[in-house]
């Protein structure tokens, strides 16, 4: 099958422009007689499921939680990207499409980073007239920040609770269309497959998780939005329910998964504390903007905070080493996700780790200096003369509150440490997957009629995302991009009719879906599910985690395969199907990322260069940069499914790069 | 890891295998439980052991595990979240408690929120409120104006805020004793009654969305404040007085 990725013809700040004009548009009165399922409803989803409505379509939306709002979009924290330049510091619609191709190391589309750039501004606006209660300034307009990897303040936010505030802001678009009767939603039911007519997306298998019950429900296309598989690796920042399961099901199905290998490890979150431990949390990356981060300089040191003989306070700024600060003078503590992340690995494999866990892993997230700028600058507009050393750090610490009360209240709840008095201890942890569901320029996958959007998508962010970018590309697709696209092909469906699920289709999907739930029960194996998830997840985090070699994951692929047989000859599942069975939606899940996984490692073993967050140690600098290998390596992989996770057929696309230089990313 | 010893618990648990069934308090021992980890990592703990034992798990809501999807919603002794403040269950950790301690488990009690299974309630008469008005209604075709051309006055900005971060988790609800949801809806009307976005449809929203928490089976505020004590953001009860306000001028006329 040839891969096509539809790109426009023209010049790039022209293409979406021209596209939108060009493609076919369905009149309103047809839209009525048009079904669109949409799974999954957070940003990405909520905002598809309520523009779709709006303009017509009769939308059914689906997610596993009790409510839509509870995506989990609503963790996010810092905040959202957009090229509005109201700080007037340079931004552009150009440089945030530039910092993102360059942010995730080449390995994009530039044609739809460009469209993502050029929408950003609209996504602004339209929160607002929703009543999105981003932060301001004392004009009342409203204020920015700086994330990791860029030189300019583009990112929106309120508070730590960005993502709670825009999705709240899709949700309650949502509600209107709910109210209309323009959108059915489904709490609680889970998608476990998709149903193909004449080689078309034509509806879904779901399980209604309250009553048990397997459902049949048809649409003229299929849209899903399902979210990020970081879960392969058991512990990350992502919620417990987050899955693989319906991208995977739809790759079962036919459509390409692309890039799988491209993880985002976050570098500052809260360390492991022990086996009991079920998710990790992020510390927002927006604190980089003020903490300084470091390890000892002396091994001896570090060995005494462990053993908590040594308080972190007590080492002498001489004694301190500000790593990236050191290897990094241009960017400092502001270097993207991935090299911040690596830095702190190095650090810590090198003995210089400070937290007393099994590994060591943990560095400090500082606070002091800026509490100490802070403090003084408020002084001076206090016009406080003479402020005692204790004043200026309590008006510091006012300021660090206001900024980040939040994120310093939860360290404290989980960590029984106070962040304002002793520095943070962060340790990187799985965050996103820039890998997804392979779609063309319109979000279509390489099933017709199907459609896959946000993080479930591979679309924009290349080898690494940059930070609040993620937020700006759910609402980006499912506000202004989708919306437009799929028109073009439901204009061929105009006279279709309703889909019927009484079909030799919709049977076959319904029965293999419930054999796969009654094996579950019935299996009578020795160990809960979680059992075989922590193994999974031990398997991922070592060998195919921050720093991988060939040897490793060929031995990932082994191990995964056979922790896959194990799980099915062993694993126990209490209960039955028809009832809500918490155990059976995991047992599920993880069926479905003991495949993931092993694809995962083999596209990170045909990967043979080190790209953003795909790190091997094999291509690497003297100095332990990434090395990127353009010549044989600037294309994304699509892998077709056949049978063997790890035998899937890898297709090729070439990513040409017109409009930027390829050039060795730089943050010294 | 952590270097204190293992908790010894007696936890006291409501299980119910469905909204028909009767349900009944049981009980159960877990040892060797980390002061470090959360509380509904312990009851990962409970689970694990169930199964392996060949016992039903105890189900329970949960998703994000920090705070803020509002899914999890246990009642813990006596308590909505339990006896931290300002904290969701997740986020409660068991140093919280002591070696030895009993805990009593019991799923959040409204009508308006029946028990589906355990220790999980159907809350989605939440939803159907937020249906009846918790919108602006403005189309999301981009084409509004730049956002910039609405200021806003920051202490509006942030009060609204304030109000914004409300979770949907019907804590409010459980402490009270007439299971209002006056906490609840006051935080998303004064959201709205507190910027320009929302004056517009003002009144038809406090006058649809009370209405329909009264359809639902939620009772009638009587001013306690339990509900600010046990949520765990922080709702300012002044919301309410916000919403009471906006409610008798949108009745007057
Ligand atoms: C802790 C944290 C902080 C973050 N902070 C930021 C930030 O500051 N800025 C930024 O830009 N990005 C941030 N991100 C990333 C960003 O939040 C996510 O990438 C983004 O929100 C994903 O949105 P989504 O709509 O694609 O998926 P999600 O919000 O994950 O939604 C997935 C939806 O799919 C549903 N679903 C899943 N599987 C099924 C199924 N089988 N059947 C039915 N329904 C299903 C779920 O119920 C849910 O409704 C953060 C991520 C995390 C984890
Ligand atoms: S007001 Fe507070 S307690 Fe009530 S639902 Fe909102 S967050 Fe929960
Ligand atoms: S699990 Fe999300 S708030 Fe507790």
């Amino acid at each position: 099958m040839n891969l096509d990725s539809k790109i426009p013809e023209g010049p790039l700040k022209d293409k979406w422009t021209n596209h939108k004009n060009n493609i076919r548009l369905v009149n309103p009165a047809n839209k009525r007689n048009i079904d669109v399922i949409v799974v999954g409803t957070g940003l990405a989803g909520g905002s598809a499921a309520a523009t779709l409505a709006e303009l017509g379509y009769n939308v059914k939306a689906f997610c596993y939680q009790d409510s839509p709002r509870r995506a989990h979009s609503i963790a996010a924290q810092g905040g959202i990207n957009a090229a509005k330049n109201y700080q007037g510091d340079g931004d552009s619609i150009y440089r945030l499409f530039y910092d993102t191709v360059k942010g995730g190391d080449y390995r994009s589309r530039e044609a739809n980073v460009y469209r993502l750039a050029e929408v950003s501004a609209n996504i602004i606006d339209q929160c607002v007239a929703q009543g999105v209660p981003f932060a301001r300034d004392y004009g009342g307009l409203l204020d920015n920040r700086s994330f990791g990897g860029v030189l300019v303040s583009r990112t929106f936010y309120a508070k730590g609770q960005t993502g709670q505030q825009l999705l709240l802001g899709a949700y309650s678009a949502m509600n209107r269309q709910i109210a209309k009767g323009k959108i059915k939603m489904y709490n609680r039911h889970e998608m476990l497959d998709v149903v193909k007519i004449d080689g078309k997306a034509r509806g879904i298998i779901a399980r209604n998780l309250v009553s048990g019950e397997i459902e049949r429900h048809s649409a003229h296309a299929v849209v899903v939005a399902s979210g990020g598989y970081g879960n392969v690796f058991f512990l990350s920042t992502n919620a417990m329910g987050s899955n693989v399961t319906a991208a995977w099901k739809i790759h079962k199905n036919g459509a390409f998964f692309a890039n799988p290998c491209y993880t985002q490890i976050h570098p500052t979150c809260i360390p492991v504390h022990g086996t009991q431990q079920s998710k990790l949390t992020l510390m927002s990356e927006s604190l980089r903007n003020d903490g300084r981060i470091w390890v000892p300089k002396k091994l001896e040191d570090a060995k005494a905070v462990r053993e908590g003989r040594l308080k972190p306070t007590d080492i002498k700024e001489e004694d301190r080493d500000y790593y990236l600060e050191r290897r990094y003078p241009s960017f400092g503590n502001l270097v993207p996700r991935d090299v911040a992340s690596r830095a702190a690995k190095e650090r810590c494999d090198a003995g210089f780790g400070v937290v007393n866990n099994d590994t060591n892993e943990g560095v400090f997230l500082d606070f002091k200096s800026a509490i100490q700028r802070y403090g003084k600058e408020e002084a001076h507009i206090k016009g406080i003369k003479n402020a005692s050393a204790e004043e200026i750090t309590k008006l510091g610490e006012k300021v660090i509150e206001s900024k980040y009360g939040n994120l310093f209240d939860m360290y404290q709840q989980i960590t029984a440490e106070n962040p304002y008095k002793t520095p943070m201890k962060i340790y990187p942890a799985v965050h996103y997957t820039m890998g997804g569901v392979w779609v063309d320029y319109n979000l279509m996958t390489t099933v017709p009629g199907l459609y896959a959007i946000g993080e479930a998508n591979f679309s924009d962010h290349g080898a690494n995302r940059l930070g609040a970018s993620a937020l700006m590309q759910g609402l980006a697709d499912g506000y202004f991009v989708l919306p437009y696209t799929i028109g073009d092909y439901l204009a061929d469906d105009i006279r279709t009719g309703a889909i019927p699920t009484d079909t030799p289709e919709f049977e076959q999907a319904e029965k293999e879906v419930r054999e796969t739930l009654e094996k579950f029960v019935n299996n009578n194996g020795n160990h809960s599910v979680d059992y075989f998830h922590k193994k999974l997840g031990r398997i991922m985090w070592d060998k195919v985690g921050m720093a991988r070699t060939a040897e490793g994951l060929k031995e990932a692929i082994k191990e995964i395969a056979e922790l896959r047989e194990e799980f099915w000859k062993d694993v126990r599942v209490p209960g039955s199907i028809d009832e809500m069975n918490q155990e059976l939606e995991k047992a599920g899940r993880v069926a479905d990322f003991l495949e993931l996984g092993e694809l995962f490692a083999r596209d990170a073993l045909e990967r043979e260069e080190s790209c953003g967050g795909h790190f091997r140690e094999e291509y690497q600098s003297e100095e332990g940069e990434a090395e990127r290998r353009d010549e044989q390596f600037a294309y994304v992989a699509a892998y077709e499914y056949t049978g063997k996770p790890s035998e899937a057929i890898m297709h090729k696309e070439e990513l040409n790069f017109e409009n930027v230089e390829l050039k060795t990313r730089s943050y010294k | 890891m952590s270097t204190s010893k293992g908790m010894n618990l007696t936890l006291k648990i409501w299980r119910q295998k469905n909204a028909n069934a009767k349900g009944q308090i049981e009980t159960y021992q877990l040892s060797d439980v980390s002061p470090d980890s959360s509380f509904l990592e312990m009851l990962d703990m409970l689970n694990d052991k169930l199964i392996n034992e060949g016992n039903s798990p105890v189900a329970f809501d949960h998703d994000c595990r920090e705070g803020i999807c509002g899914a999890c919603s246990l009642h813990i002794n006596g308590e909505p979240h339990g006896p931290g403040r300002r904290i969701t269950t997740c986020q409660l950790h068991m140093r919280s408690f002591k070696d030895g301690d009993t805990i009593y488990i019991e799923p959040f009690r409204a009508k308006a929120f029946p028990v589906i299974k355990d220790l999980v309630v159907d809350r989605e008469s939440f939803d159907r409120i937020q249906h009846a008005g918790g919108y602006v209604s403005v189309n999301t075709s981009g084409n509004t104006v730049d956002a910039n051309a609405i200021p806003v006055d920051k202490e509006s900005a942030d009060k609204a805020f304030d109000a914004a971060t409300c979770i949907g988790c019907g804590a409010c609800v459980a402490a009270c004793k007439n299971a209002s949801a006056s906490l609840f809806v006051a935080a998303k009307v004064s959201q709205y009654a507190l910027l320009p976005q929302g004056q517009i449809e003002a009144k038809n929203r406090v006058l649809n969305m009370v209405k329909q928490a009264e359809e639902e089976g939620f009772g009638p505020c009587s001013n306690t404040g339990a509900c600010e004590v046990e949520c765990p953001k922080g709702i300012s009860l002044e919301n309410i007085a916000r919403m009471n306000r906006e409610f008798f001028s949108a009745s007057l006329k």
